[in-house]
């Protein structure tokens, strides 16, 4: 499926920007009891599914008890890394002045720790999004997720490095921010980044000790069960995760950009190119509820620090605004999205054919000229944060 | 009484009830390992949300209306509170409309309470969220946050010979702690006890000032109402005043509790009689004053990697105008939600004038005043 994002002038996505901007204050004015409501409802769902799901896998030896504990703990971490950890952790719920519920102090049931992930995902992801060399979400340095990276033959085990990122997901996640393939590459060495490792192995250790030690032993004659069942439903949230977060930025239809193309960008390019780098997955309410309402990727890149309950509500706005810049949808059935990323990561595992003009990607992609405002102002917040803050708030923290 | 305060020095030597060994188990090691990364608290907080091991909660068991402006409420703290002098305020935290407000409170219990219950005399304010959601929605049963106690206007130990209480409005409630603190004890000097109301209706601890005057033949108490025909005194404060409570007030520890108006009448008066300053408090935000000219030198929020120019302005507004949005309760320092480490600079705090230059201190950004350079860890 190819689409064709449309011209707009620097007017029309200043407009644009003003319009969305509108959206995002009539949220924020309304923000309150409601919301505190659901994100607590879902706290204490997710705790007792927690509590339930371990109790059970204590008399893991009888069949029913070991899928049930498991399914509870399975959907317990969904909810804890996607509906809450990774939202809480944007700040969504600052306003509500709950230390419970701080973005910059939330930890999450994973093994990547809160504040690398605040930095590799929070800034680095949401604000460089599918900048080619910049977003380093775009095959998290290990696949080969977009045209305009080289073809080289270690990409020929792309499925294969998917599928274990996928299993593997929350050490993936957890080893991000610490750029490995830089590492790899000579550009940074591992002895700069030792204070980071040394809070990886921390954060490792302790889930390790909680999930593979611990329980396990409590649990006595029910050792192996609790041990299985603790691995399930680690894989099961790796996976699930791994699936809606691929869904959120790789089917066709998404599109990439370059360093050049983003510089001097105003708020509304800036918000146009979330739009255009992001597609949504439709579903139930259920089903919105357990991917952390990323179900809504474009919503949550224009606005990631709303209340992610909400962009359900938001994406009608967003929509009817969309349609009248003549601006594309990218949304799906989460079957039919997933298909296309795979064929995405196997397609780009081979070299680009000979004689063909310009890669799908290219196709899909605005010409760079038209994504050029005349005359922009650099937002100098955005600007401002370079790395050496990163070391700063690492030694600090 | 407090049921949940059990747990008191004089059971230290009990044997460990079977509740004591929960509690235990409650806190161990293991315990909080299985529940990495959220803690026991935040398990045990959905069932009973006073059990937790770090926060200071308390539940509300007692809810009277003495006047139509003002609730009083009796408050358990549970076991992480450690008590507090008289005087001293708390932070009171309930959630609004979703929003953690947290305001300071001056409790006007005796400091020797049975099982360290905590009575609050809140007076309501027409912009005030938190004082009008405490009168509206209180009720038995409800759960608040609290802080530890703060705040030096406290009697001292040893007492002083002579005790003057001077209160005006809601600033009744330390003076009523500290009177009802000297009277348990069984206090031997004179005390004087001055208070003013808008008017008979709104005058709060009426009939126990009464009771407790008749009952200790040391203590004076006077009210005036500042609005309308009083008994015994006749408008505001002024010097007559003083000698309805106490025939010599040079000689006696001062305590002061009002509106500035009331704080800066009753300084005026000692400064002319050449006395020490009396000991004061006040919940009415004063004009933190600061000269935002000639403010030079760069602010550095470190842990969000934002730098900006010192505008003079407290700490607090810098790094919301620099787009952050950092903690805050009071902005009036007090209640410390704001505080934060700062790792180098000078700053003025404006409530003390004091100028810190220590390395790695806490401070509170919301007044404190950068001199030159400053970061923060923010």
């Amino acid at each position: 499926m190819s689409t064709s994002a449309p011209t707009l002038s620097p007017s029309q996505l200043e407009a644009f920007g003003r319009e969305l901007d509108a959206v995002r204050a009539r949220v924020v004015a309304d923000l309150g009891e409601r919301d505190a409501a659901y994100i607590n409802k879902v706290i204490r769902a997710q705790r007792g599914l927690e509590v339930a799901g371990r109790a059970l896998l204590f008399v893991g030896f009888l069949p029913p008890a070991w899928i049930g504990g498991t399914a509870a703990l399975s959907l317990s971490k969904i909810l804890d890394n996607m509906e809450i950890g990774h939202n809480v952790m944007h700040g969504q719920y600052d306003w509500m002045k709950d230390p419970r519920l701080n973005g910059k102090t939330f930890e999450w049931d994973s093994a990547c720790p809160g504040e690398q992930w605040r930095h590799s995902h929070n800034y680095m992801h949401h604000t460089h999004t599918n900048i080619v060399g910049k977003d380093r979400d775009i095959g998290y340095g290990i696949l080969r997720m977009s045209e305009e990276e080289k073809w080289h033959p270690y990409y020929l085990g792309n499925p294969v490095y998917a599928a274990l990122l996928a299993i593997f997901f929350q050490y993936g996640v957890a080893l991000h921010d610490l750029e490995t393939e830089r590492i790899a590459s000579g550009q940074t060495s591992l002895a700069e980044k030792r204070g980071m490792l040394g809070d990886i192995w921390r954060k490792v250790r302790r889930q390790t000790l909680k999930d593979y030690v611990l329980f396990p032993l409590l649990s006595g004659p029910s050792l192996p069960f609790v041990l299985a069942g603790n691995a399930a439903a680690n894989l099961t949230r790796n996976l699930w995760a791994f699936t809606i977060i691929f869904c959120g930025h790789f089917p066709e239809g998404t599109h990439e950009f370059t360093e050049q193309e983003t510089e001097n960008e105003t708020r509304g390019h800036w918000y146009y190119r979330q739009l255009l780098g992001s597609a949504n997955l439709t579903g139930g309410k259920l089903f919105h509820v357990l991917a952390g309402n990323l179900s809504y990727q474009i919503e949550h890149h224009l606005f990631p620090d709303l209340p992610a309950h909400r962009y359900g509500e938001i994406s009608i706005e967003v929509s009817e605004i969309r349609k009248r810049y003549g601006i594309p949808d990218n949304t799906g059935p989460l079957l039919k999205q997933f298909g296309s990323v795979v064929r995405k990561i196997v397609r780009l595992a081979l070299p680009p054919l000979p004689g063909r003009g310009g890669s799908a990607a290219e196709r899909d992609k605005p010409p760079a000229a038209q994504l050029k405002p005349a005359a922009a102002p650099l937002k100098p917040a955005r600007a401002r944060l370079k790395q050496p803050a990163r070391a700063a708030a690492t030694i600090g923290g | 009484m407090c049921a949940l305060n059990q747990v008191g020095p004089g059971t230290l030597s009990a044997p460990p009830s079977p509740r004591s060994l929960g509690r235990r188990l409650l806190r161990s090691n293991l315990l909080e390992a299985l529940a990495y990364p959220h803690g026991v608290d935040r398990y045990v907080e959905l069932l009973r949300p006073l059990l937790v091991k770090r926060d200071v909660r308390a539940e509300v068991t007692a809810v009277r209306r003495q006047t139509p402006k003002s609730v009083t409420l009796t408050l358990c703290p549970n076991e992480n509170w450690r008590g507090l002098h008289a005087g001293q305020f708390v932070g009171v935290s309930v959630d609004i409309d979703g929003v953690r407000e947290t305001r300071p409170y001056s409790p006007a219990g005796s400091e020797h309470a049975a099982a360290g219950a905590l009575e609050l005399t809140v007076s309501t304010h027409p912009e005030g969220r938190v004082s009008r959601h405490l009168r509206d929605h209180a009720r038995s049963g409800m759960i608040v946050g609290l802080s530890q106690a703060d705040g030096d206007f406290v009697l001292g130990d040893p007492r002083p010979e002579r005790v003057l209480l001077i209160s005006g409005g809601s600033g009744i409630t330390p003076a009523m702690a500290m009177l009802r603190t000297l009277c348990d004890e069984g206090f031997a000097g004179d005390i004087g006890f001055l208070n003013y109301a808008r008017s008979a209706e709104l005058a709060l601890y009426a009939p126990e000032l009464d009771q407790l005057s008749q009952r200790h033949d040391r203590l004076r108490v006077a009210r005036g109402f500042t609005r309308g025909r009083a008994q015994a005194l006749n408008g505001r404060f002024r010097r007559e005043h003083l000698g309805a409570v106490m025939a010599e007030h040079s000689e006696a520890a001062t305590f002061v509790c009002g509106p500035p108006a009331l704080i800066d009448a009753v300084g005026t008066l000692w400064r002319e009689d050449g006395l020490a300053e009396p000991k004061v408090e006040t919940f009415t935000p004063t004009v933190l004053s600061f000269d935002t000219d000639g403010a030079e030198g760069l602010i550095n929020f470190a842990a969000s990697g934002r730098e900006a120019a010192n505008s003079g302005l407290p700490l607090l507004e810098q790094a919301e105008d620099a787009g952050l949005a950092p903690e805050y309760g009071c902005r009036m320092g007090i209640c410390n939600t704001c505080s934060c480490r700062k790792t180098a600079g000078r700053v003025r705090n404006l409530t003390t004038g004091e100028v810190s230059s220590a390395r790695d201190e806490q401070i509170r950004i919301c007044v404190s005043v950068p001199l030159g350079d400053v970061a923060l860890d923010l």
